[in-house]
């Protein structure tokens, strides 16, 4: 088999205002990882406008070939234009797999392409492999992320989205290089006209490398300005699980665990919080956990590097204390 | 306005236990009921309906003991629940599942809107509503957080994290909505003593003109070949009984990973 022989395993680059998301990286580096197991060519599509810059980058960092889709009708995203054009790249080379990020953009047009395709597609997983068989093997956390199911597809290509933050990013490297193959996009008129389109500035929990989350035993809302304070002298953020994002006492997008954001920060300090599987699972890769907690049968000292059993309203403070006298 | 809603009957998921040697959940481990994302599409309809008139119907796949939960989209508001129920359709993912809503969506005639929730609990993949915008060949405008309807268009709020799209669409549509779009009112007691006494349309593989070869396990192209129960990813924790000796020790250990 010569290397033009390959089949492809074909990543969607996302773009957002004209810059790749991060989970691209990682799906590069899963890529390159699956790539060794089979004879396959990590290859990725980029759709946007004036993104030729974000294409090498992708070829740094992976990609022996970039599909680029450029107009400005493409620049935000449509899920019938990209679906369209991508269900046309895909009929065109075959791919192995298409891997997408489980981002709002990923989880909405994967469904779009799996359907037109008429092929299977796997949500959220966590981990990818090929077996002996050559099969691919979708594993994604179900039940509430108390189990994992193995998952493999009978139709080509397989399709998964993937989560954000779970697979080791691709390493940066100048001297990979690559092709960036000129598409012309499929004239099509757009699904939705997009009247106004604003980013907030809201804490990123997922990139954030201190977290400092709070859980049931926070009497008052109120209560979460302590958190912010060890958070802010630690340079972190607040997390929270879920009870108290359900009572509105903080926003969604602090919310940590299975039906929230995964992190995995450098230091992850779980305050008054039991750690219930559906927590556990959002925040157990974490580099380094630290427990604080009255209960000494809390799940959540077992999960811990470091635990105090006690009393948060008298522990934060006098943590607070130690870092400002530093 | 003609409105369909999707929903679907699922386990509570707090309580549910999962039989680990049979590889699926228990349902009868725990009480049924509608999926929680349902109820803000349902809400949703409900509030389309208040304001620009027309009809809601909402529509279900699942087993036929599902029936009498169903009831409770009609105290919500629903004008009609069909259920789509048939041995043909056990073991479909979401590909084949979204073929079959799709095919009874076809089959109530014209529509303006199809709307559902962000995921379900049990399944979580978020996927069945782009899939059945695809089968229908019709915009799709998902994680929709505020939407209206104004000379002939949709007017909506679509959430990509950190980015907002204002858009517009035309009809007829599938829309997706987030838990932030609405507050579901509770039924009250006349509704759902109205609702007790309605019938549930029941749909069959024939009754959707479905092709069968799409259905269940023989129409699902993924499929689950082995359940593992993850390792805990138990650590070894120290624990500090004593406070103080607990912050020096986690002192140490900040200044010792550059973290402070």
């Amino acid at each position: 088999m010569t290397a033009n022989d390959k089949r492809e395993i074909l990543v969607f680059a996302e773009q957002r205002k004209g810059k790749v998301h991060p989970v691209t990286i990682e799906l590069l580096g899963k890529a390159i990882e699956l790539s060794n197991r089979l004879p396959l060519m990590v290859s990725s599509v980029l759709m946007g406008r004036d993104v030729q810059g974000e294409a090498q980058e992708l070829i740094y960092y992976g990609a022996k070939k970039v599909y680029l889709f450029e107009d400005s009708s493409l620049y935000s995203y449509d899920p019938i234009l990209y679906k369209t054009n991508i269900v046309a790249l895909t009929k065109e080379i075959n791919p192995y797999a298409i891997l997408f990020g489980s981002t709002h953009i990923g989880r909405s047009l994967a469904p779009r392409v799996a359907a037109s395709l008429r092929t299977g597609l796997t949500a959220d997983c966590t981990n990818l492999s090929i077996d002996e068989d050559g099969a691919f093997i979708q594993i994604r956390p179900a039940f509430t992320g108390n189990i994992l199911a193995h998952i493999k597809t009978k139709t080509s290509p397989s399709m998964s989205t993937v989560r954000y933050k779970v697979m080791q990013r691709a390493k940066r490297d100048e001297k990979r290089e690559g092709t960036i193959v000129k598409m012309t996009p499929l004239p099509n008129d757009p699904s939705w006209e997009v009247i106004d389109e604003r980013v907030i500035e809201g804490i990123n929990l997922p990139d954030a490398e201190v977290i400092v989350s709070g859980g049931r035993g926070l009497k008052r809302a109120e209560d979460f300005k302590m958190l912010e304070e060890l958070a802010k002298l630690l340079g972190g953020v607040v997390g929270s699980s879920r009870p108290l994002v359900d009572e509105g006492w903080i926003g969604k997008e602090h919310q940590v665990g299975f039906s929230g954001n995964t992190v995995k920060p450098k230091l992850y300090i779980a305050c008054g919080i039991s750690g219930s599987p559906q927590h556990l699972a959002g925040m157990r890769d974490s580099e380094m956990i630290v427990a604080i907690n009255s209960d000494p049968s809390a799940p959540i000292f077992r999960y811990a590097d470091m635990g105090i059993i006690g009393d948060i309203y008298e522990i934060i403070p006098k943590m607070i204390e130690k870092l400002k006298r530093r | 306005m003609n409105i369909i809603v999707l929903t679907k009957v699922v386990p509570d998921i707090e309580r549910v236990k999962f039989d680990a040697a049979r590889g699926v959940v228990d349902r009868s481990s725990a009480p049924q009921e509608i999926n929680p994302f349902d109820l803000n599409a349902i809400e949703e309809a409900v509030r389309l309906k208040e304001r620009h008139g027309g009809r809601i119907t909402a529509i279900s796949m699942g087993p036929s003991d599902v029936e009498q939960t169903l009831k409770d989209t009609i105290a919500r508001g629903v004008d009609e629940a069909i259920l789509l129920t048939d041995k043909k359709f056990a073991g479909s993912d979401t590909l084949a599942t979204s073929y079959a809503l799709s095919q009874a969506i076809k089959s109530t005639g014209d529509f303006d809107i199809v709307i559902c929730g962000e995921k379900t609990v049990d399944g979580d993949t978020g996927q069945v509503g782009g899939e059945v915008s695809e089968w229908l060949g019709i915009s799709y405008l998902p994680y929709t957080s505020k939407l209206d309807y104004e000379d002939g268009k949709f007017k909506a709020r679509v959430e990509l994290e950190n980015i907002i799209y204002e858009v517009e669409a035309s009809p007829p549509l599938l829309v997706s909505v987030t838990k932030d779009i609405n507050t579901p009112r509770l039924p009250g007691f006349r509704e759902k003593l109205n609702a007790r006494k309605a019938q549930v349309k029941k749909m069959d593989a024939e009754g959707i003109e479905a092709d069968e070869g799409r259905l269940g396990f023989n129409g699902s192209p993924t499929w689950v070949y082995k359940i593992e129960v993850p390792e805990e990813g138990q650590r070894d924790c120290k624990i500090y009984k004593d406070p103080e000796s607990g912050l020096k020790e986690i002192m140490i250990m900040l200044e010792s990973r550059d973290l402070i």
